[in-house]
Protein backbone atom coordinates (compact mmCIF):
# COMPACT_ATOMS: atom_id res chain seq x y z
CA UNK A 1 0.00 0.00 0.00
CA UNK A 2 1.18 3.40 -0.93
CA UNK A 3 2.47 5.55 1.75
CA UNK A 4 -0.09 9.00 1.20
CA UNK A 5 -1.02 12.12 2.64
CA UNK A 6 -1.81 15.41 2.81
CA UNK A 7 1.60 17.91 3.11
CA UNK A 8 -0.37 19.92 5.75
CA UNK A 9 -0.22 16.61 8.19
CA UNK A 10 3.33 15.63 7.02
CA UNK A 11 5.74 18.39 5.67
CA UNK A 12 7.99 17.93 2.27
CA UNK A 13 10.94 17.89 4.46
CA UNK A 14 9.62 15.12 6.71
CA UNK A 15 8.46 13.23 3.73
CA UNK A 16 11.94 13.54 2.26
CA UNK A 17 14.13 12.47 5.24
CA UNK A 18 12.12 9.31 5.25
CA UNK A 19 13.01 8.52 1.85
CA UNK A 20 16.77 9.34 2.54
CA UNK A 21 17.10 7.60 5.65
CA UNK A 22 15.29 4.13 4.24
CA UNK A 23 17.21 4.44 1.44
CA UNK A 24 13.62 4.36 -0.68
CA UNK A 25 13.38 3.88 -4.01
CA UNK A 26 10.24 4.77 -5.59
CA UNK A 27 8.40 7.56 -7.27
CA UNK A 28 6.79 10.45 -4.89
CA UNK A 29 3.82 12.02 -6.75
CA UNK A 30 2.59 15.72 -4.82
CA UNK A 31 -0.26 17.40 -6.46
CA UNK A 32 -1.92 20.62 -5.33
CA UNK A 33 -4.65 22.28 -7.47
CA UNK A 34 -2.85 23.38 -10.99
CA UNK A 35 -0.02 21.90 -10.85
CA UNK A 36 1.80 18.56 -9.70
CA UNK A 37 5.02 16.65 -9.69
CA UNK A 38 6.54 13.34 -9.87
CA UNK A 39 10.16 12.98 -8.25
CA UNK A 40 11.86 9.54 -8.46
CA UNK A 41 14.36 7.82 -6.24
CA UNK A 42 16.46 5.47 -6.10
CA UNK A 43 18.39 4.09 -3.14
CA UNK A 44 17.21 7.47 -1.29
CA UNK A 45 19.12 9.54 -4.09
CA UNK A 46 16.90 11.76 -6.58
CA UNK A 47 17.03 10.33 -9.90
CA UNK A 48 14.57 11.79 -12.40
CA UNK A 49 12.12 15.28 -11.82
CA UNK A 50 9.29 16.71 -13.56
CA UNK A 51 6.25 18.77 -12.66
CA UNK A 52 3.46 20.23 -14.87
CA UNK A 53 5.44 23.45 -14.92
CA UNK A 54 8.75 21.72 -16.44
CA UNK A 55 8.10 18.69 -18.80
CA UNK A 56 11.80 17.03 -19.14
CA UNK A 57 13.68 18.80 -22.05
CA UNK A 58 17.40 17.99 -22.34
CA UNK A 59 18.25 20.14 -24.98
CA UNK A 60 16.42 23.52 -23.24
CA UNK A 61 18.39 21.96 -20.19
CA UNK A 62 21.75 22.32 -21.86
CA UNK A 63 21.25 25.11 -23.61
CA UNK A 64 20.30 27.14 -20.60
CA UNK A 65 23.17 25.75 -18.46
CA UNK A 66 25.07 26.81 -22.09
CA UNK A 67 26.44 24.13 -22.28
CA UNK A 68 24.72 24.29 -26.49
CA UNK A 69 24.27 27.81 -28.15
CA UNK A 70 20.65 28.61 -28.85
CA UNK A 71 21.61 28.04 -32.75
CA UNK A 72 23.09 24.35 -32.32
CA UNK A 73 19.48 24.15 -29.96
CA UNK A 74 17.23 24.80 -32.75
CA UNK A 75 19.36 22.91 -35.01
CA UNK A 76 19.13 19.88 -32.42
CA UNK A 77 15.73 19.72 -31.88
CA UNK A 78 14.60 19.60 -35.67
CA UNK A 79 17.04 16.70 -35.36
CA UNK A 80 16.16 14.52 -32.37
CA UNK A 81 12.27 15.73 -32.50
CA UNK A 82 11.24 11.72 -32.23
CA UNK A 83 14.30 10.87 -29.77
CA UNK A 84 13.93 10.34 -25.86
CA UNK A 85 16.72 11.79 -23.76
CA UNK A 86 18.18 9.10 -23.36
CA UNK A 87 19.04 9.00 -26.97
CA UNK A 88 18.96 12.47 -27.70
CA UNK A 89 22.21 12.29 -24.63
CA UNK A 90 23.96 9.28 -26.35
CA UNK A 91 23.86 10.92 -30.06
CA UNK A 92 25.31 14.82 -28.06
CA UNK A 93 28.04 12.75 -25.88
CA UNK A 94 29.00 10.87 -29.30
CA UNK A 95 28.82 14.20 -31.41
CA UNK A 96 31.63 15.61 -29.19
CA UNK A 97 28.39 18.38 -28.10
CA UNK A 98 29.02 17.78 -24.66
CA UNK A 99 30.91 15.17 -22.13
CA UNK A 100 28.41 12.35 -20.31
CA UNK A 101 29.60 14.10 -17.26
CA UNK A 102 28.33 17.50 -18.04
CA UNK A 103 25.29 16.10 -19.31
CA UNK A 104 24.85 14.52 -16.00
CA UNK A 105 25.94 17.49 -14.16
CA UNK A 106 23.52 20.29 -16.07
CA UNK A 107 20.64 17.72 -15.57
CA UNK A 108 21.37 17.25 -11.33
CA UNK A 109 21.64 21.28 -11.37
CA UNK A 110 18.18 21.53 -13.28
CA UNK A 111 16.42 19.07 -10.86
CA UNK A 112 17.74 20.29 -7.93
CA UNK A 113 16.74 24.02 -8.47
CA UNK A 114 13.21 22.93 -9.88
CA UNK A 115 13.04 20.68 -6.71
CA UNK A 116 13.39 23.65 -4.59
CA UNK A 117 10.26 24.57 -5.56
CA UNK A 118 8.48 22.07 -3.93
CA UNK A 119 10.07 23.20 -0.54
CA UNK A 120 7.22 26.13 -1.01
CA UNK A 121 4.39 23.36 -1.15
CA UNK A 122 2.89 23.89 2.76
CA UNK A 123 -0.52 22.09 1.04
CA UNK A 124 -0.92 19.30 -1.26
CA UNK A 125 -1.81 15.53 -1.94
CA UNK A 126 1.27 13.14 -1.95
CA UNK A 127 1.55 9.63 -2.58
CA UNK A 128 5.07 7.69 -2.72
CA UNK A 129 4.64 4.39 -4.68
CA UNK A 130 7.60 2.20 -3.61
CA UNK A 131 9.03 0.39 -6.40
CA UNK A 132 8.50 2.44 -9.15
CA UNK A 133 11.50 3.13 -11.59
CA UNK A 134 12.70 5.42 -13.84
CA UNK A 135 11.29 5.00 -17.53
CA UNK A 136 14.16 3.23 -19.60
CA UNK A 137 14.07 6.32 -21.84
CA UNK A 138 14.81 8.88 -19.59
CA UNK A 139 18.67 9.61 -18.14
CA UNK A 140 18.96 8.83 -14.11
CA UNK A 141 21.24 11.34 -12.06
CA UNK A 142 22.14 10.68 -8.78
CA UNK A 143 21.14 13.08 -6.15
CA UNK A 144 21.93 13.16 -2.41
CA UNK A 145 19.25 14.60 -0.62
CA UNK A 146 21.09 15.29 2.46
CA UNK A 147 22.13 18.64 0.29
CA UNK A 148 18.62 19.56 -0.69
CA UNK A 149 17.49 19.26 2.65
CA UNK A 150 19.90 21.37 4.18
CA UNK A 151 19.66 24.07 1.32
CA UNK A 152 15.15 24.02 1.47
CA UNK A 153 15.48 24.08 5.04
CA UNK A 154 17.84 27.30 5.07
CA UNK A 155 15.68 28.49 2.61
CA UNK A 156 12.51 28.27 3.93
CA UNK A 157 13.44 29.41 7.30
CA UNK A 158 14.45 32.49 5.16
CA UNK A 159 11.17 32.95 3.73
CA UNK A 160 9.15 32.84 7.31
CA UNK A 161 11.83 35.36 8.68
CA UNK A 162 11.35 37.58 5.58
CA UNK A 163 7.74 37.11 6.14
CA UNK A 164 8.18 38.13 10.04
CA UNK A 165 10.43 41.61 8.65
CA UNK A 166 7.71 42.07 6.35
CA UNK A 167 4.35 40.84 7.43
CA UNK A 168 2.18 43.06 4.88
CA UNK A 169 2.90 43.81 1.20
CA UNK A 170 0.04 46.42 1.68
CA UNK A 171 2.36 48.72 2.96
CA UNK A 172 4.25 51.67 1.48
CA UNK A 173 7.86 52.45 1.20
CA UNK A 174 9.82 55.86 1.17
CA UNK A 175 13.61 56.87 0.75
CA UNK A 176 15.01 57.65 4.40
CA UNK A 177 16.41 61.19 5.34
CA UNK A 178 19.89 59.20 6.45
CA UNK A 179 20.77 56.48 4.36
CA UNK A 180 22.51 53.56 6.47
CA UNK A 181 25.98 53.42 7.27
CA UNK A 182 26.89 50.35 5.18
CA UNK A 183 25.48 51.46 1.97
CA UNK A 184 29.17 51.40 0.15
CA UNK A 185 28.60 47.44 0.80
CA UNK A 186 25.34 47.13 -1.29
CA UNK A 187 25.37 46.01 -5.28
CA UNK A 188 22.07 46.47 -6.39
CA UNK A 189 21.13 44.15 -9.02
CA UNK A 190 19.04 45.39 -12.53
CA UNK A 191 15.83 43.39 -10.36
CA UNK A 192 16.53 45.47 -7.31
CA UNK A 193 17.31 48.81 -9.15
CA UNK A 194 13.84 48.07 -10.93
CA UNK A 195 12.32 48.17 -7.50
CA UNK A 196 14.03 51.12 -6.07
CA UNK A 197 12.62 53.13 -9.49
CA UNK A 198 8.85 52.59 -8.10
CA UNK A 199 9.25 53.62 -4.37
CA UNK A 200 7.16 56.08 -3.89
CA UNK A 201 4.72 56.55 -0.84
CA UNK A 202 1.79 56.21 -3.01
CA UNK A 203 3.00 52.58 -4.49
CA UNK A 204 2.12 49.57 -2.16
CA UNK A 205 4.81 46.42 -2.03
CA UNK A 206 2.09 44.52 -3.26
CA UNK A 207 2.09 46.92 -6.48
CA UNK A 208 5.81 47.25 -7.13
CA UNK A 209 5.53 43.22 -7.51
CA UNK A 210 3.18 42.75 -9.53
CA UNK A 211 4.97 46.00 -12.10
CA UNK A 212 8.13 44.40 -11.65
CA UNK A 213 7.11 40.92 -12.08
CA UNK A 214 8.12 39.55 -8.66
CA UNK A 215 6.46 37.04 -6.28
CA UNK A 216 5.95 37.40 -2.83
CA UNK A 217 9.11 36.40 -1.70
CA UNK A 218 11.42 38.13 -4.01
CA UNK A 219 9.80 41.45 -3.06
CA UNK A 220 10.60 40.63 0.30
CA UNK A 221 13.95 39.90 -0.23
CA UNK A 222 14.51 43.02 -2.44
CA UNK A 223 12.59 45.48 0.18
CA UNK A 224 14.63 43.61 2.92
CA UNK A 225 17.90 44.40 1.29
CA UNK A 226 17.02 47.85 1.42
CA UNK A 227 15.60 47.89 4.64
CA UNK A 228 19.09 46.72 6.15
CA UNK A 229 20.77 48.97 4.31
CA UNK A 230 18.52 51.91 5.49
CA UNK A 231 17.98 52.90 2.31
CA UNK A 232 13.95 53.19 2.76
CA UNK A 233 11.62 52.87 5.40
CA UNK A 234 8.26 51.78 5.88
CA UNK A 235 5.01 54.20 5.13
CA UNK A 236 1.47 54.14 4.94
CA UNK A 237 0.11 53.76 1.27
CA UNK A 238 -1.90 56.35 -0.15
CA UNK A 239 -4.01 53.89 -1.95
CA UNK A 240 -3.28 55.31 -5.26
CA UNK A 241 -2.28 53.47 -8.51
CA UNK A 242 0.91 52.04 -8.90
CA UNK A 243 2.95 54.88 -11.06
CA UNK A 244 2.99 54.48 -14.36
CA UNK A 245 6.82 54.43 -15.85
CA UNK A 246 7.67 57.47 -18.17
CA UNK A 247 7.04 61.17 -17.13
CA UNK A 248 6.17 61.68 -13.51
CA UNK A 249 4.15 64.51 -14.31
CA UNK A 250 0.36 65.09 -14.15
CA UNK A 251 0.14 65.12 -17.48
CA UNK A 252 -3.20 65.66 -17.44
CA UNK A 253 -3.21 69.01 -16.18
CA UNK A 254 -0.67 71.56 -17.15
CA UNK A 255 -1.33 73.97 -14.87
CA UNK A 256 0.36 71.98 -11.64
CA UNK A 257 3.00 70.61 -14.22
CA UNK A 258 4.01 74.32 -14.64
CA UNK A 259 3.48 74.95 -11.16
CA UNK A 260 5.55 72.33 -10.18
CA UNK A 261 8.79 73.00 -12.32
CA UNK A 262 8.14 76.86 -10.63
CA UNK A 263 8.57 74.72 -7.17
CA UNK A 264 11.31 73.73 -8.50
CA UNK A 265 13.17 76.39 -9.55
CA UNK A 266 12.41 78.42 -6.70
CA UNK A 267 14.41 75.50 -4.79
CA UNK A 268 17.13 75.57 -6.60
CA UNK A 269 17.99 79.03 -6.53
CA UNK A 270 17.37 79.08 -2.73
CA UNK A 271 20.17 76.48 -2.72
CA UNK B 1 -0.72 65.42 1.20
CA UNK B 2 1.51 61.96 -0.58
CA UNK B 3 5.00 63.16 -0.92
CA UNK B 4 5.43 63.62 -4.89
CA UNK B 5 8.74 62.36 -6.10
CA UNK B 6 10.52 64.00 -9.48
CA UNK B 7 13.79 62.42 -11.00
CA UNK B 8 16.49 64.13 -12.81
CA UNK B 9 19.33 61.39 -14.06
CA UNK B 10 23.24 62.96 -14.43
CA UNK B 11 24.90 60.75 -17.00
CA UNK B 12 28.22 60.62 -18.98
CA UNK B 13 31.62 58.75 -19.48
CA UNK B 14 33.13 57.74 -16.47
CA UNK B 15 35.35 60.19 -14.38
CA UNK B 16 33.14 63.61 -15.90
CA UNK B 17 32.28 64.64 -12.64
CA UNK B 18 28.89 63.10 -12.31
CA UNK B 19 29.31 62.26 -8.53
CA UNK B 20 30.91 65.84 -7.72
CA UNK B 21 27.43 67.35 -9.31
CA UNK B 22 25.36 65.97 -7.09
CA UNK B 23 27.39 65.74 -4.29
CA UNK B 24 27.54 69.82 -4.79
CA UNK B 25 23.82 70.59 -3.94
CA UNK B 26 22.62 67.09 -2.10
CA UNK B 27 20.99 67.62 1.09
CA UNK B 28 21.58 64.02 1.93
CA UNK B 29 25.42 62.27 1.87
CA UNK B 30 25.42 61.47 -1.53
CA UNK B 31 24.32 57.45 -1.80
CA UNK B 32 27.28 56.25 -4.40
CA UNK B 33 28.39 52.45 -4.55
CA UNK B 34 31.75 52.39 -5.26
CA UNK B 35 34.72 49.46 -6.44
CA UNK B 36 38.07 49.97 -6.76
CA UNK B 37 38.42 49.35 -10.36
CA UNK B 38 40.73 46.82 -11.48
CA UNK B 39 41.68 47.70 -15.12
CA UNK B 40 44.29 49.54 -16.29
CA UNK B 41 42.88 51.64 -18.57
CA UNK B 42 40.45 53.25 -15.89
CA UNK B 43 42.76 53.82 -13.24
CA UNK B 44 43.01 57.33 -13.61
CA UNK B 45 40.79 57.56 -10.06
CA UNK B 46 40.87 55.52 -7.16
CA UNK B 47 37.15 54.21 -7.67
CA UNK B 48 34.46 54.87 -9.62
CA UNK B 49 30.25 54.54 -9.83
CA UNK B 50 29.28 51.22 -10.91
CA UNK B 51 26.14 51.20 -9.74
CA UNK B 52 24.63 54.89 -8.67
CA UNK B 53 24.95 58.22 -7.19
CA UNK B 54 21.80 59.28 -5.23
CA UNK B 55 20.90 62.42 -4.42
CA UNK B 56 18.03 64.38 -2.90
CA UNK B 57 16.67 68.11 -2.68
CA UNK B 58 13.61 68.55 -0.64
CA UNK B 59 11.30 71.21 -2.15
CA UNK B 60 8.66 71.17 0.37
CA UNK B 61 6.40 68.86 2.60
CA UNK B 62 4.92 67.06 -0.90
CA UNK B 63 7.68 67.47 -3.41
CA UNK B 64 11.47 65.93 -3.40
CA UNK B 65 13.64 65.93 -6.48
CA UNK B 66 15.86 63.03 -6.72
CA UNK B 67 19.03 63.18 -8.51
CA UNK B 68 20.36 59.60 -9.70
CA UNK B 69 23.89 59.59 -11.68
CA UNK B 70 24.17 56.42 -13.96
CA UNK B 71 27.47 54.67 -14.09
CA UNK B 72 29.59 55.69 -16.96
CA UNK B 73 30.96 52.43 -18.30
CA UNK B 74 29.63 50.43 -21.06
CA UNK B 75 28.95 47.77 -18.96
CA UNK B 76 26.51 49.47 -16.76
CA UNK B 77 24.38 50.37 -19.55
CA UNK B 78 21.80 48.24 -18.76
CA UNK B 79 21.21 50.37 -15.80
CA UNK B 80 20.15 53.13 -18.15
CA UNK B 81 17.01 52.06 -19.33
CA UNK B 82 15.33 51.43 -15.79
CA UNK B 83 16.87 55.08 -14.60
CA UNK B 84 15.44 56.89 -17.76
CA UNK B 85 12.06 55.86 -16.91
CA UNK B 86 9.98 58.82 -15.38
CA UNK B 87 13.04 61.07 -15.64
CA UNK B 88 12.34 64.96 -16.33
CA UNK B 89 14.64 65.72 -18.35
CA UNK B 90 18.38 64.42 -18.37
CA UNK B 91 22.02 66.16 -18.06
CA UNK B 92 25.01 64.47 -19.82
CA UNK B 93 28.44 65.42 -17.80
CA UNK B 94 31.57 65.84 -20.65
CA UNK B 95 35.27 65.69 -19.20
CA UNK B 96 36.28 69.49 -20.95
CA UNK B 97 39.81 68.38 -20.53
CA UNK B 98 39.54 64.42 -22.43
CA UNK B 99 38.08 64.90 -25.81
CA UNK B 100 39.34 61.58 -26.04
CA UNK B 101 35.93 60.63 -23.95
CA UNK B 102 33.72 63.25 -26.18
CA UNK B 103 32.24 60.01 -28.64
CA UNK B 104 31.22 58.68 -25.74
CA UNK B 105 29.50 61.30 -24.59
CA UNK B 106 27.52 61.54 -27.62
CA UNK B 107 26.74 57.99 -27.86
CA UNK B 108 25.29 57.90 -23.89
CA UNK B 109 23.89 61.00 -25.15
CA UNK B 110 21.28 59.19 -27.92
CA UNK B 111 20.78 56.38 -26.18
CA UNK B 112 19.19 58.22 -23.70
CA UNK B 113 17.73 60.63 -26.47
CA UNK B 114 15.97 57.17 -27.45
CA UNK B 115 14.96 55.79 -24.10
CA UNK B 116 12.88 59.02 -23.49
CA UNK B 117 11.80 62.25 -25.27
CA UNK B 118 12.58 64.57 -22.63
CA UNK B 119 14.61 67.98 -22.40
CA UNK B 120 18.19 67.73 -21.63
CA UNK B 121 21.34 69.20 -21.85
CA UNK B 122 25.39 69.39 -22.20
CA UNK B 123 27.42 70.15 -19.12
CA UNK B 124 31.22 70.89 -19.87
CA UNK B 125 32.73 70.53 -17.05
CA UNK B 126 36.17 70.90 -15.51
CA UNK B 127 35.95 74.33 -17.24
CA UNK B 128 38.03 76.18 -14.78
CA UNK B 129 41.08 74.05 -15.88
CA UNK B 130 43.87 75.13 -17.95
CA UNK B 131 43.52 72.15 -20.94
CA UNK B 132 39.90 72.64 -20.99
CA UNK B 133 38.20 72.37 -24.48
CA UNK B 134 35.75 75.74 -25.15
CA UNK B 135 32.54 75.17 -25.06
CA UNK B 136 31.38 76.37 -28.70
CA UNK B 137 34.88 73.71 -29.82
CA UNK B 138 32.98 70.91 -27.24
CA UNK B 139 29.29 71.82 -29.56
CA UNK B 140 31.08 71.70 -32.44
CA UNK B 141 33.05 68.39 -31.80
CA UNK B 142 30.03 66.34 -30.23
CA UNK B 143 28.06 67.72 -33.12
CA UNK B 144 25.33 69.37 -31.27
CA UNK B 145 22.26 70.66 -32.59
CA UNK B 146 22.24 74.94 -32.03
CA UNK B 147 18.69 74.08 -29.97
CA UNK B 148 20.71 72.11 -27.59
CA UNK B 149 22.33 73.96 -24.84
CA UNK B 150 26.23 73.22 -23.67
CA UNK B 151 27.19 75.13 -20.48
CA UNK B 152 30.12 75.40 -18.43
CA UNK B 153 30.36 73.80 -15.13
CA UNK B 154 32.66 72.94 -12.71
CA UNK B 155 31.12 70.76 -10.73
CA UNK B 156 32.82 70.97 -6.78
CA UNK B 157 31.24 74.26 -6.97
CA UNK B 158 27.55 74.90 -5.87
CA UNK B 159 26.78 77.75 -8.12
CA UNK B 160 28.02 76.07 -10.97
CA UNK B 161 25.88 73.23 -10.34
CA UNK B 162 23.15 75.06 -9.71
CA UNK B 163 22.74 77.43 -12.53
CA UNK B 164 23.20 73.75 -14.58
CA UNK B 165 20.18 72.60 -13.16
CA UNK B 166 18.15 75.71 -13.26
CA UNK B 167 18.76 75.62 -17.17
CA UNK B 168 17.26 71.88 -17.36
CA UNK B 169 14.64 73.36 -15.59
CA UNK B 170 13.97 76.49 -17.59
CA UNK B 171 14.15 74.03 -20.55
CA UNK B 172 11.59 71.82 -19.79
CA UNK B 173 9.47 75.06 -18.85
CA UNK B 174 9.44 75.73 -22.51
CA UNK B 175 9.27 72.41 -23.84
CA UNK B 176 5.83 72.40 -21.80
CA UNK B 177 4.79 75.97 -23.38
CA UNK B 178 5.69 74.52 -26.66
CA UNK B 179 3.33 71.78 -26.60
CA UNK B 180 0.63 73.96 -24.97
CA UNK B 181 0.62 76.24 -27.87
CA UNK B 182 0.84 72.92 -30.49
CA UNK B 183 -2.64 71.88 -28.62
CA UNK B 184 -3.81 75.11 -28.99
CA UNK B 185 -3.29 75.33 -32.33
CA UNK B 186 -5.22 71.76 -32.93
Amino acid sequence: MALKGNLKDFSFIQLLNLINLASKSGALYVERPGAYARVIFHNGKLAFFESSDDKPDLLRTLRDRKLITTYQHALLKGRLEDTSDREAGIYLVNAGYATLDQVTAALQEDYSEKFRRLFDWSEGYFRFEAGEILPDDKIPVRLDLENLIVEGARELQEVEDLRAEIPSLDMALKFTDRPGTDIRNINLSQTEWRVVSYINPRNTIQQIAATTNLDEVDIRRVVFTLLQAGLVEFVRPGGLPVAIPGRNLPVKNPKQNRSLIKRLIDRIRSI
Amino acid sequence: MQTQTVKIVVTGPFNAGKTEFIRSVSEIEVVSTEKRISTPAEKIKESTTVAMDFGRITVDNDLVLFLFGTPGQKRFDFMWEILSEGMLGFIVMVDSTRPETFREARSILETFRAYAPTPYLVAANKQDLYDAWDVEDMRLALRLDPSVKILPCEAMKKNSVKQVLLELLYSILEEMDRTRQDKDLE
